[in-house]
């Protein structure tokens, strides 16, 4: 059985008095491609490298192009002086640089859902298993839970920055952290709902500009963001507060969002941040001022 | 629907910086590969859309190429591709144009050398999933992760009838089969993927049926 929106989800999840996670699992084993034993072992694999990507990232490096690296290192050493947030909240965030970091040194991470926002959903679920003390099957179940949203936002709207801009990367990944913290909590099933709903909507429209092209400025910090906007999602749900529109309809509203976005919005480095006079001159040092096409934002659409 | 498993989000396992440009890029490589059957002597890859504004600056190029030589998507050497491209003799050739796509990470691969010339239009949907959309001038739809069946043949009555009661009698079941053809009469391209796998004998039979040119079976 596979559920093809939120709503139909949850329904099955009342209905059986069954957790998200349950259900998402057996739609997963229905499909005949693995076994649960095999299911497990895969996000055994996914959840240990996102781990060694953490790792790698709070060692402090640098990417290629020498435009990012080093803060993940520099947060994890002001999280040990205190700071204004909960420790928590430091972790998480610490941990999105470091695997963000990881990523634009063209370190081995894991797409959760896009490389781009690999930091977001796993910087929650790391942190949530030190700090909340998950074990390792809550933490499993934390990412079929995720997933399978992700696997709904993918097929209602998009996961793509280039089809939907960042909100499609960054605003997917922090709702389905949000999604998934609520139940590793204790949330109900609705409560998830309402979680990813504010995360997502409070992310419609951001753009996708990566300056020079590359998935560092603003990507890496916009991780930061999406995980901290997970967890006050998250709060707001365990606090009973609800999301006014439903999900499904959210996910839908973002991927027309993304529809109308223009092209420059949308990871071609043309537009936002990707067209500031101080992102042309990266540009312009790594690549020898010879851009590969005409970039004038004015020729370019794919509509 | 182009998402139908939990680990299509929470993955691929890749090296980075972009799941779309880099992972899904590889994955084209993959497939262009996997169809041309060795390492070509000339790859030829276009760039469209954001593709080929941004392939530098994601390694877009790097993963491609990586791809075409056989590397899987968290494969450390990616970004030494070109390096070692050079090693085992493959050519290339990289072109970013400026043209409008239906969709925006599109590249086009053409693989030569002492083999049969394959050329693949691929399209990177998001999170690393890849969408095959044409093969050597056939247009067709096939992702590229599951194992598929092509059949290249001559367009007659019977060549789809006769291959798919051979399955039927193996007890393998069709999950997705696509026609496609260029001019009536002319050759035609069957791509169809099983929930099973499709063992080498029935693959030869598959060669030897009356019009058939040529079968290939490629494995994610």
């Amino acid at each position: 059985m596979e559920y093809n929106s939120f709503a139909a989800w949850l329904d099955a999840a009342e209905k059986e008095s069954k957790a998200l996670w349950e259900l998402a699992l057996a739609a997963e084993l229905s499909q005949e491609e693995m076994s649960e034993a095999e299911i497990y072992r895969a996000l055994e694999e996914r959840l240990l490298v996102m781990e060694s990507s953490a790792e790698r990232g709070l060692s402090g490096l640098l990417s290629h192009s020498g435009l990012s690296g080093g803060d993940a290192k520099k947060l994890a050493e002001y999280r040990q002086s205190g700071g204004i947030l909960s420790d928590f909240t430091l972790n998480v965030m610490s941990k999105a640089i470091a695997i963000n970091e990881c990523n634009a040194a063209m370190g081995v991470i894991c797409a959760t859902p896009t490389a781009g926002s690999a930091g977001t959903c796993a910087a929650v679920l790391l942190a949530a298993a030190e700090d909340l003390k998950l074990s390792r099957l809550a933490q499993q179940r934390f990412l079929i839970s995720a997933g399978y949203l992700g696997r709904i936002i993918g097929n209602l709207a998009s996961l793509s920055g280039a089809a939907g801009g960042c909100q499609a990367e960054v605003g997917s990944a922090s709702a389905m952290a949000a999604f998934a913290l609520v139940e590793a909590a204790g949330g109900a099933p609705a409560a998830s709902g309402h979680a990813a709903a504010i995360a997502l909507k409070n992310l419609l429209g951001l753009a996708c500009d990566p300056v020079a092209g590359l998935v560092e400025i603003p990507c890496i910090k916009r991780n930061v963001m999406g995980a901290v906007n997970a967890l006050s999602a998250a709060e707001l749900a365990l606090a009973g507060i609800e999301s006014k529109i439903p999900l499904d309809e959210v996910i839908v509203a973002m991927g027309k969002v993304g529809q109308a976005m223009p092209a420059t919005l949308r990871e071609t480095a043309l537009g936002g941040l990707a067209a500031t006079p101080t992102a042309k001159r990266y540009a312009d040092q790594l690549f020898n001022s010879t851009p590969a096409v005409d970039s004038s934002p004015e020729t370019t659409s794919f509509d | 629907m182009s998402y139908n498993s939990i680990f299509d989000i929470i993955g691929p396992i890749m090296v980075g910086p972009s799941s779309s440009h880099t992972a899904g890029a590889v994955r084209i490589g993959q497939v262009a590969r996997s169809l041309y059957g060795a390492t070509a002597e000339l790859a030829e890859i276009s760039f469209y859309g954001s593709f080929a504004h941004t392939y530098r600056g994601h390694g877009t190029d790097l993963a491609v190429v990586a791809g075409i030589l056989g590397c899987s998507t968290f494969d450390e050497r990616i970004p030494e591709a070109f390096q070692m491209a050079e090693e085992q003799g493959l050519s290339l050739s990289i072109t970013a144009v400026e043209e409008e796509v239906p969709e925006p990470n599109t590249a086009r691969i053409k693989l030569s050398g002492d083999r049969d010339t394959v050329e693949v239009l691929g399209v990177s949907v998001g999170g690393g999933a890849v969408e095959i959309r044409e093969i050597n001038g056939f247009k067709l739809n096939i992702s590229g992760d599951k194992r598929t069946l092509l059949l290249f043949h001559q367009d007659r009555a019977g060549t789809v009838a006769e291959v798919a009661s051979r399955l039927a009698l193996r007890s393998l079941n069709i999950s997705h089969m696509e026609l496609s053809r260029k001019q009536r009469g002319e050759t035609a391209l069957l791509s169809l993927e099983c929930d099973q796998i499709i063992d080498p004998e029935l693959i030869q039979q598959f060669s030897a049926l009356a019009g058939v040119i040529k079968v290939i079976y490629v494995r994610p």
